[in-house]
């Protein structure tokens, strides 16, 4: 719900009210809702009529002055323009936690400090310590109720899964709701990097093999450092570039579940490395030992769900970064070579991308620069 | 602590009087003057016994004028001497400020580095006797302001026995600050104790949940503050600042870092105070640590009155110091 129109008032001004009393009616899309109010007090001033027109939610319906304050107002209660001393305004939708809009949430410094290292949403917090403010303890019982593969006390694989389940619906749900997602899609020729990836192996022990995720993994690492604004996070309403080129490499968990911890700086590591450290890190995705920042680092998300056969991946973006790469599988697609069909290995890879980030002509070129890639393997 | 074998049980003032007594055996340029010191054996004892065994020369009484005599101290100490100035209280030494921060604090600087003056001022500071509004205040957070001294806060008994001769050592001025309700505390001290550094803070009992931080006279009433915190479950650090000027602003810091929680205890009047200038500092390098405002407990702006319920009432208490704790805990929101 993001606006709603005044049906009715059940006050007038000068009226007491207590927490809890409903005040007035509001329509939304759905349903009328009563509004209540979450302060005793008077009715000092009704600002808004009951009209067809549409109120953003948010919008200051009424000032209400506080009992005894006109004497000793708080001062936290005061909104700038508020026309007497000690009033409070009702808003359409409960604010959480409740703030009179202007004035800035308590946050401790190091709460605040915390949040952003976890990139948690602030706003969502309920504080518990002076005045109300959000203090570490609150971001700490958050940031463990998201990531409870890395802090929750073991309490049963149950509840572990219950956990995960909670933080990925929290986190899809944010991404659903906010992201406005565009998606590209292209098919990726793939018979050169694999048959160079092929010979490659040949002479190797099987330890010291790769397989074609790594390519992919450095193939979209490199292409960042081409067209970076994928590479980051969407924050305040402003793209900002991520610190390195972390890629989050989504992991699926046999009982269910996944999580994409990073590899960092992709883009300067050599393929084996690679290798090696996404294989490091399926195992303890699976077998614990994840740590919080591995979890929270990526800059951009890869997943690949070509093993089980799907062809096209359409992700959702986890916030607040700013696009995923979907890898299909591989297989033998009718490509047209000197004007004849002929089967060739090939991928399809689908960029979705945040279009309050960046636009579709960068996204394009930011696919093609992941194929040109893929076509010097030996470069990669 | 168990009582080792080589532990004695002493008084802060005994061990001040040990620590003043070696300073004497130990430097023949060591000589203490002041009122009272010789023939009364001191204000509060602590050289009673001293005119006998050291001689008028060395154990000097002085007439009751306080810039006079710590003019003389100034000169002494400028002459080779390692002299040691007892004012009675600080509200007298109000009288010789001007010798101290014209004379002993500039000359130094004043005579680009040719002179220093090694002197060593005591004086009682602080309320909680019944001594009225002329006797009874706070006010070594002045003396932390002056550039060119150092001040000193002893609250314990190892602080009392150590930190003169380690004063006496200085080039510069020292001022030693022994708050009066300190005299008759009691404790063990190893036999062997003796000189302790001057410039750092010390931690008198760890906690993970919030840092009282507190100098001499309060530090008692901060331990006890931790005591009954610790019987709620609530874990509180508390460090003992020790020296006023220079502050050691790496354990200030230090410990916010830790608990993220800060509670200044000043027994000096909240306006301008030390307990300011700590918070400031705590604002300026660990804004980032902390998790709830910072709390000051300091005395109530009145002169100190002489009644003993409202003297109680206008300086820190341990009532108080819980009271500041539960505001940066949350409890009381």
């Amino acid at each position: 719900m993001d606006k709603g129109k005044l049906v009715s008032w059940l006050v007038k001004e000068g009226d007491r009210v207590k927490k809890g009393d409903v005040i007035a009616v509001v329509e939304t899309q759905k349903s009328a809702v009563d509004v209540e109010v979450w302060q005793d007090g008077t009715v000092e001033k009704i600002l808004v009529q009951p009209s067809e027109a549409d109120l953003p939610v948010g919008t200051v319906l009424a000032l209400l002055g506080g009992d005894g304050e006109a004497a000793a107002p708080p001062a936290e209660a005061v909104p700038k323009k508020a026309p007497a001393a000690a009033t409070r305004p009702a808003v359409a939708a409960r604010p959480l936690p409740p703030t009179v809009p202007g004035e800035r949430a308590k946050i401790s410094p190091a709460a605040r400090r915390r949040a952003e290292e976890f990139r948690l949403d602030l706003a969502k917090l309920r504080g518990s310590g002076p005045e109300g403010a959000v203090v570490l303890e609150d971001v700490e019982a958050a940031i463990a109720a998201q990531t409870p593969a890395a802090g929750l006390p073991a309490s049963g694989a149950q509840d572990k899964q219950l956990a995960m389940r909670r933080a990925i619906a929290a986190a899809m749900e944010k991404s659903h709701r906010e992201i406005p997602l565009y998606f590209l899609e292209t098919l990726i020729p793939m018979e050169r990097a694999l048959s160079w990836m092929e010979a490659r192996n040949r002479d190797r022990p099987p330890n010291e093999r790769l397989l074609y995720v790594a390519l992919l993994l450095k193939a979209v690492a490199l292409a960042l450092r081409e067209v970076p604004e994928f590479n980051g996070y969407y924050l305040n309403g402003a793209f900002q570039p991520g610190p390195g080129i972390h890629l989050g490499v989504a992991v699926s968990l046999r009982e269910g579940g996944l999580q994409a911890p990073a590899i960092h700086d992709v883009d300067q590591k050599d393929l084996s490395r690679i290798m090696a450290e996404a294989q490091g890190l399926v195992k303890r995705v699976r077998g614990g030992g994840l740590k919080g920042s591995e979890l929270t680092d990526p800059t951009i998300t890869v997943t690949s769900l070509g093993e089980e056969g799907v062809e096209k991946v359409f992700g959702l973006i986890y916030p607040p970064q700013v696009a995923i790469v979907g890898f299909g599988k591989v297989y033998q697609a009718p490509l047209v070579e000197e004007g004849q069909v002929v089967a060739r290995r090939a991928i399809t890879a689908v960029l979705s991308a945040d279009h309050r980030a960046n636009d579709g002509h960068r996204g394009a070129l930011f696919l093609k620069a992941i194929q040109r890639r893929l076509q010097e393997p030996e470069k990669l | 602590m168990p009582t080792a074998p080589d532990m004695r049980r002493t008084t802060y003032r005994e061990a001040l009087r040990a620590g003043l007594h070696e300073a004497l055996k130990r430097d023949p340029r060591v000589f203490l003057m002041g009122e009272d010191v010789g023939k009364y054996g001191g204000t509060y004892a602590v050289s009673r016994g001293f005119l006998e065994e050291f001689g008028p020369e060395r154990i000097r009484d002085t007439p009751l004028s306080e810039s006079a005599f710590v003019g003389a101290g100034i000169g002494a100490a400028l002459g080779g001497m390692r002299p040691i100035v007892e004012v009675m209280t600080v509200n007298f030494s109000l009288l010789a400020l001007d010798q101290i921060l014209n004379g002993a604090a500039t000359l130094r600087h004043m005579s680009g580095g040719q002179f220093t003056v090694p002197l060593v001022i005591r004086m009682a500071t602080g309320a909680g006797r019944q001594l009225a509004a002329q006797h009874s205040h706070s006010l070594e957070g002045w003396y932390a302001h002056i550039p060119g001294i150092r001040v000193l806060a002893p609250a314990t008994l190892e602080d009392a026995r150590g930190m003169l001769w380690s004063a006496l050592q200085e080039p510069d001025p020292v001022i030693i600050f022994e708050h009066a309700v300190l005299y008759n505390l009691e404790g063990e001290l190893p036999e062997d104790a003796g000189a302790v550094p001057l410039d750092r803070a010390a931690v008198r009992r760890e906690g993970k949940d919030l840092s009282l931080i507190a100098y001499g006279g309060t530090l008692p009433k901060a331990l006890q503050a931790a005591e009954r915190l610790a019987a709620e479950g609530v874990a509180a650090e508390v460090l003992d600042l020790r020296s006023l000027r220079p502050l050691d602003e790496a354990a200030i810091l230090a410990t916010v870092g830790k608990t993220h929680r800060a509670v200044i205890v000043d027994e000096g009047w909240r306006s301008g105070s030390l307990a300011a200038e700590i918070s400031a500092r705590i604002m300026e390098g660990a804004f980032y640590s902390l998790d709830a405002p910072v709390q000051r407990v300091c005395s109530e702006e009145v002169p100190i009155p002489y009644a003993r319920h409202l003297e109680e009432a206008a300086i820190p208490q341990v009532e108080d110091i819980l009271a500041a704790a539960g505001k940066v805990l949350g409890r009381d929101a």
